[in-house]
């Protein structure tokens, strides 16, 4: 529609000049008037007009005075609908008094049915109708009648409250929600006068997406519940940031009001999220101070206790337990890209080990040779899905797992019918909506699978983090990438993960993606780090970390924003955490405190300034929205660590760390080489048995999202999926109870009838009611039994 | 005395363009001579006279003299005549202030607690005193009327925090046929009627609730 959106597929377009109140603009073929006028630099009113929604024409404020080839329109015309043509003139309000007097009607008209409600309205303030109201309306309105009244506001989702006496009618978030988010839960209704958004009869507004249509509300109609009546735009002071909840890397903008996050609302990068977000991204950030933070230092004392220490004493703490000691680091993925640098640095100068792996989930050691030899330091991105041919999604549910790739598979879909495939035990609204090709196979089959496909050097295999959880798939990926030269990316669901693998917060690498093993990357670093020498071994991965305490061949572990009930065995993890030293540093009590010997209390986002890289490898940059905190970034904390410790890891701030990090530049030399595992046979079920998959949803029990109730209501609802066999077999229909157990435990959900694999069970991960990782400690393919409760 | 205010003579300065203090030149000012007792009475006349006018002082603070009546003091936030506040939280008075003194945060009124007419009231609201120049404009922008500034001038005291004024400190009190908010709107009017002046005490209705929700917070309601 705009020139943003055609320029990446024609290369070469037919450019028009056109005569705009008086001045030559040249703008490119199937430029809308409006548009050409900003060029300009003349802003032209509009409410219903935004460049990434198709041009409808609703409001009527855009009215300007058209004539092409010398004749003229006999009525101003909707600027915002019409494209450009040769031989156009057009007069806005500016120099046509017709267009003004239209303008200044239209006004009128809006204005004649919308409430005197600005001192109420959360909008008041930053409201285009208020603002264009001054400057393109009357002072004084000839309407004196009454105004049509509805019910004042109504929750059509337990985020989203929609005020009709406010609605202008321009459509803009009906089109967001059916174009955009491919979620049609909201629609005009009635006619004329009475015309009104609503929502289906029994159907909220339950779209991830939701938090958009507010923010593009050009009037106060629909507003968030999580910032009713909190502050007014002068009182905020905005800092631009970036979301920390997955690897998509939305641009956003963080609103402080003495101290305290109010809202975040999504930022402006064409490249990246557009101008779109997810509901998590925008609500989840009450955490911060909702959870019960950590304020101050702990250290366990003779009793076995943690008490409060002053900086200092823990800081001597955790460096006499360390020194000496064969110890390990293991970093969440929420660290940022300076974060984990830091912990990186940290084990290989003051721990003198490369034992240091960022993947606090489920993985697997072909996955660890996976990112090594082929993600650290690549670089696909959102254009290329823009200009693929065909997109295949393995272990990848995009609208939960990374929501703003999903967003861009769907406009690409839309606009371009682009051709999505799935490989995965269960059918999705996401599929659905993407009208992808779905290939139905069981879980830990998967890998099977992929070599049927038939691919081109245009298409991009998305892989998404589960891939670790079904050997061989990750091979052949690999294998069909380099058989058809397609685009291999690999999209974890944390914002974190991508930032520490290039960073060298893993096993087998060194920061820049350089390989432990080749002694010229080592070189390259310890000069750099102005070192001797560095570890030579490679180093272990989290699951084998977590073997050698237990197993006594390791005694101590740093551990950064993990939550051992991510991993599987979380039981034995915590034991084997149990009986080492263990310095945690952490924003909040976790299962990590509970067994810790020193805790360090470290910055949440939005109190520190920091980086992430998003799945593409594009750096995220943010600042510290909450000037006055006290807490630290975790690599500041480290590098005082180090001090204590007697081995200086000489990063003393954030910046000088990105400093560093961007002065070590990436590694050009021989990649780490993968090699290629076969795929195991998939579990075979009898009788009651099936064979679990699971998943996390966008909106589950995540820590982050702790203190959001409003955006916990849209959470989509908890249940068991079987197939309509297994279902007959069984005797149960949808909403039934069912009992999933194995050996551990046993959860009861209702049951939901749908597209699955016959011989598969799903159940969302870490969801309320449903943690199958740590009630059964059953991980993907693994057997379970299913039974009607 | 005169020779004294002669303008020295300074040496003149090689580059010709700067000039010191000394270059300036002072100009003879008339100064009343020693002897001239007819204008040193003049200037007694002046106080012998007063002695005999109406005394202006006022023995504060044991004497309190009324204030014009539309002097700017203290703010205060009114009430509709059934008690409900008027203030609806839009921080209005906030912006329009030019010393930053007013704080504002809106509030949610919900069936259980329903502080002003309609969607919205004024959950915190603080004016700082050590901050306000009482020029009124926060009084012309607001848009219920619920905040104007009453006479009331003394506002001094010995810590800043006693300086900020919170909502209660603000408050206007109780009349007669008002009830202590929270408590539902009049029966079978919205907040347009009161806006309209078209509530005019509380209804009997009304109290029974506020009785209920009052419950607890009885004791420290009462407005100061």
């Amino acid at each position: 529609m705009t020139t943003q959106e055609s320029a990446p597929q024609i290369t070469e377009v037919e450019m028009i000049t056109v005569v705009i109140d008086g001045f030559e603009v040249t703008v490119p073929k199937g430029t809308l008037i409006i548009r050409a006028a900003e060029k300009l630099g003349i802003q032209i009113p509009r409410f219903c007009d935004h460049p990434l929604l198709s041009p409808v024409g609703a409001c009527r404020q855009c009215l300007v005075d058209v004539e092409i080839n010398g004749r003229a329109f006999p009525k101003p015309q909707a600027s915002c609908t019409i494209p450009v043509e040769p031989n156009m003139i057009v007069k806005t309000q500016l120099t046509s008094p017709v267009a003004e007097k239209a303008q200044r009607g239209v006004m009128e008209l809006l204005l004649g049915n919308h409430p005197l409600d600005c001192p109420v309205c959360d909008k008041g303030g930053e409201c285009p109708l208020q603002n264009q109201a001054m400057s393109n309306g009357n002072a004084e309105s000839r309407l004196d009648g009454t105004k049509r009244t509805f019910e004042k506001p109504i929750n059509i989702s337990s985020q989203v409250l929609l005020d009709r006496e406010r609605c202008v009618l321009c459509a803009r978030c009906t089109r967001f929600s059916e174009e955009i988010a491919s979620d049609p839960f909201i629609t005009l209704n009635h006619r004329g006068a009475l015309q009104q958004v609503g929502i289906y009869e029994n159907d909220p507004f339950n779209s991830y997406f939701s938090g958009n249509t507010i923010q593009i509300c050009p009037v106060g109609a629909l507003t968030g519940a999580s910032y009713r009546f909190r502050a007014r735009p002068f009182d905020l002071v905005s800092t631009p940031s970036a979301c920390e909840h997955c690897a998509s890397g939305c641009d956003m903008r963080t609103d402080v009001r003495r101290g305290k996050t109010l809202r975040r609302l999504a930022g402006d990068d064409a490249a990246v999220n557009e101008e779109w977000n997810c509901d998590k991204g925008r609500w989840a950030f009450k955490y911060v101070t909702a959870i019960d933070r950590l304020t101050q230092p702990l250290v366990r004392n003779a009793d076995g206790e943690l008490v409060a220490a002053s900086w200092p004493e823990a800081l001597a703490a955790a460096a006499a337990g360390l020194k000496g000691a064969r110890a390990a680091v293991l970093v969440g993925g929420r660290a940022t890209v300076e974060d984990a640098y830091g912990y990186s640095k940290f084990a290989r100068i003051a721990l003198s080990t490369n034992d240091i792996d960022f993947r606090a989930r489920i993985t697997s050691d072909e996955e660890g040779n996976f990112l090594a030899s082929h993600v650290a330091t690549s670089a696909v991105n959102y254009s290329d899905i823009d200009k693929a041919d065909h997109a295949l999604l393995l272990a990848f549910e995009p609208e939960e797992e990374s929501p703003i790739v999903f967003l861009r598979l769907n406009k690409n879909v839309k606009k371009r019918n682009l051709k999505v495939t799935s490989i995965a035990t269960k059918q999705s609204i996401a599929m659905d909506k993407l009208n992808a090709e779905f290939i139905r196979v069981a879980p830990g089959a998967e890998g099977a699978a992929v070599a049927a496909i038939a691919l081109t050097a245009k298409s991009v295999i998305l892989l998404g983090e589960r891939a670790s959880e079904s050997a061989g798939l990750i091979s052949a990926a690999v294998a069909l990438a380099d058989k058809t030269g397609a685009k291999l990316a690999w999209i974890p669901r944390r914002a974190g993960e991508r930032g520490a693998l290039d960073a060298g917060a893993l096993g087998t690498l060194l920061p820049g993606g350089r390989p432990v093993a080749d002694s010229a990357a080592r070189v390259d670093i310890a000069a750099a780090w102005g070192v001797d020498s560095l570890p030579t071994n490679s180093g272990r991965s989290t699951s084998q970390i977590i073997a050698s305490l237990a197993a006594g061949e390791l005694d101590a572990v740093v551990v950064g924003g993990v939550d051992l009930r991510d991993m599987y065995n979380s039981v034995d993890a915590i034991a084997a955490l149990k009986k080492s030293f263990v310095v945690s540093l952490e924003i909040a009590p976790s299962s990590v405190t509970e067994v810790a010997d020193v805790v360090l209390p470290v910055a949440a986002i939005t109190e520190k300034s920091g980086s992430f890289l998003n799945w593409e490898g594009r750096p995220r940059a943010f600042d510290s929205a909450v000037a006055e905190s006290l807490n630290r970034s975790d690599v500041r904390i480290l590098s005082a660590l180090a001090d204590a410790m007697g081995t200086s890891i000489m990063l003393g701030t954030v910046s000088a760390t990105a400093r560093e990090i961007s002065q070590l530049g990436k590694w050009d030399g021989a990649r780490v080489p993968f090699t290629p595992v076969a795929p195991v046979n998939p579990a075979s079920p009898s009788g009651d048995q099936a064979i679990i998959a699971s998943w996390r949803r966008l909106l589950d029990m995540g820590t982050l999202q702790r203190g959001e109730d409003n955006l916990a209501g849209t959470r989509r609802q908890t249940v068991a999926v079987i197939s309509e066999k297994r279902a007959a077999s069984l005797g149960v229909v949808t909403g039934d109870l069912l009992r999933v157990s194995n050996a551990t435990g046993a959860i009861t959900l209702p049951a939901l009838v749908e597209d699955i694999h016959d011989d598969a069970v799903w159940l969302p991960r870490n969801s309320f009611g449903s943690q199958p990782l740590t009630d059964l400690n059953a991980v993907h393919g693994q057997l379970v039994t299913v039974v009607k409760a | 005395m005169s020779n004294s205010l002669e303008p020295e003579k300074s040496a003149p300065l090689s580059s010709g363009l700067a000039k010191s203090v000394n270059d300036v030149s002072y100009r003879e000012v008339d100064q009343p001579g020693p002897g001239s007792l007819a204008k040193q009475s003049k200037g007694f006349w002046v106080t012998f006279q007063a002695m005999f006018k109406k005394n202006q002082t006022v023995q504060y603070p044991d004497v309190k003299a009324p204030t014009e009546e539309r002097f700017h003091g203290r703010h205060q936030l009114n009430r509709h005549p059934d008690g409900l506040e008027k203030c609806i939280g839009c921080e209005l008075c906030a912006w329009a202030c030019p010393a930053d003194a007013i704080y504002v945060e809106g509030g949610d009124n919900t069936p259980e607690n329903q502080v002003s007419p309609g969607e919205r009231h004024g959950a915190v609201y603080q004016i700082n005193y050590l901050r306000c120049i009482f020029c009124g404009l926060c009084v012309e922008a607001c848009p219920t009327r619920a905040l104007t500034m009453t006479n009331e001038y003394e506002l001094a005291d010995e810590s800043r925090e006693k300086l900020i004024f919170e909502k209660e400190d603000l408050l206007a009190p109780l009349r007669a046929g008002m009830i202590m908010p929270p408590h539902p709107m009049y029966p079978e009017m919205d907040e347009n009627n009161y806006y309209r002046g078209e509530v005019t005490s509380a209804h009997p209705s009304q109290a029974t609730s506020a009785d209920k929700a009052n419950q607890s917070a009885k004791k420290s309601g009462e407005v100061k």
